[in-house]
């Protein structure tokens, strides 16, 4: 396998990951987070660094998982358990080990690891590298990349709600409905990258 | 009894409406609202799911440990959506395309744990079905109703079908309607337009 060319397709497909195809401006993936925890930019930067670190690893485990127990197996209908076994236990796992050997890190990312378990995001990242038949290192690259979109995402919306908080807006708009809409615009923003990468 | 049905109705259907009063669970969903046909497809496995695992986690609600909850629930709501993944995969296999990934991602959609988590593992089977039901069709309307507009002014066809005006060269097809853009507007509209509704006279 020519291991250079597959390098940089997976560059590709992390660029576009983050940007032309963000998980969840274009494909919605983990709002419910997204809406409930960007109030503030500092929670927002611990889940986001969380989402990064898990969606990274556990998209690689799950393609270990896929390649050499199910589709040997020929229990393709199993993935959905399987997987969010893998990423349950990981979370846990990860907990676990960060509690342990470093009480600072766990400060600041331990509330949020449990949140991530349901995620869609992380199942979503998963099922997506199934179904496009990635590679292991493409895999790899994808997951980094819905990582970083998600974490931008979720920075950017933050920053604009802290700034909000002390706008005059239409009641029935509060909250969720105003947050929607900023959504709405960054989406149409990450647009604009459309057509950066060539061969999309 | 009555009244206390009537009163899960209302709830779900309105009063804490998934969708624009408690915003949870709209990820799987409302990515296929760009075509009424899917929309309709992804909300009655929703429904199926939903309604069979309240059921489901009521009736075991008694045997399950509290410790590992959670776990059983995500199992069991998993069951239902292969199930659903399954019969989707061998009796209509384009849809199962065209919705993608989307159906297995009912296991990770907040309102079915939701549901299970506030409610079903504390009541009767009875009533936590009728809760899962009702939340699940408080649920479709609403999203039905954002996929109607999203393909009607986006593409001129409703279910596939051409309309007589939408389609015609007076209407100039709103494209970004039918982008991912075009739903989180249009959620926020319907979320805007439903929450004043309910809102008392200032």
């Amino acid at each position: 396998m020519n291991i250079p060319s597959e390098m940089s397709q997976a560059f590709v497909i992390c660029v576009s990951a983050i940007f032309t195809q963000n998980i969840l401006l274009t494909y919605f993936l983990g709002l419910c987070p997204f809406l409930g925890v960007s109030r503030e930019v500092k929670t927002a930067y611990g889940l986001g660094l969380a989402v990064i670190f898990v969606m990274t690893t556990t998209s690689v485990l799950n393609w270990l998982a896929y390649r050499y127990v199910l589709a040997p197996l020929e229990l393709h209908f199993f993935r959905f358990i399987l997987f969010i076994i893998i990423i349950a236990a990981f979370v846990q796992f990860t907990e676990m080990v960060i509690e342990r050997y470093s009480p600072l890190l766990y400060q600041k990312l331990g509330v949020f690891l449990p949140l991530i378990t349901v995620n869609c995001a992380i199942l979503g990242a998963s099922l997506f590298m199934v179904i496009r038949e990635y590679s292991l290192i493409e895999t790899v690259g994808y997951g980094l990349g819905s990582g970083i979109g998600w974490f931008l995402a979720i920075m950017a919306m933050a920053g604009i709600r802290q700034k909000l908080a002390h706008e005059r807006i239409p009641r029935g708009l509060q909250g969720p409905g105003i947050a929607l809409i900023i959504a709405g615009l960054m989406a149409l923003a990450f647009m604009g990258f459309t057509g950066v990468l060539q061969g999309q | 009894m009555q009244a206390e049905s009537k009163n899960i109705i209302m709830q779900g259907l309105w009063h804490s409406n998934p969708v624009f009063r408690q915003v949870l669970g709209i990820c799987s969903t409302l990515a296929v609202t760009n075509l009424v046909l899917n929309t309709t497809v992804m909300c009655l496995a929703l429904l199926f799911t939903l309604s069979l695992s309240a059921l489901t986690v009521s009736i075991l609600r008694r045997l399950t440990p509290r410790n590992i909850r959670m776990m059983v629930e995500t199992l069991i709501i998993a069951f239902y959506v292969i199930i659903v993944d399954v019969v989707l995969k061998a009796y209509w296999p384009d849809m199962s395309r065209s919705l993608g990934p989307y159906v297995g991602l009912i296991i990770t959609n907040c309102i079915v744990m939701g549901r299970c988590e506030a409610y079903a593992n504390a009541n009767p089977p009875g009533r936590a079905f009728l809760d899962g039901l009702f939340n699940a069709l408080g649920y479709s309307f609403v999203l039905l109703i954002i996929a109607t507009f999203r393909e009607v002014m986006g593409m001129g066809t409703f279910m596939g079908m051409a309309l007589p005006y939408f389609s015609g060269p007076h209407w100039d097809k709103w494209i970004i309607m039918v982008m991912p853009p075009g739903a989180f507007f249009m959620l926020a509209i319907v979320t805007w337009v439903f929450r004043s509704i309910g809102l008392p006279k200032e």
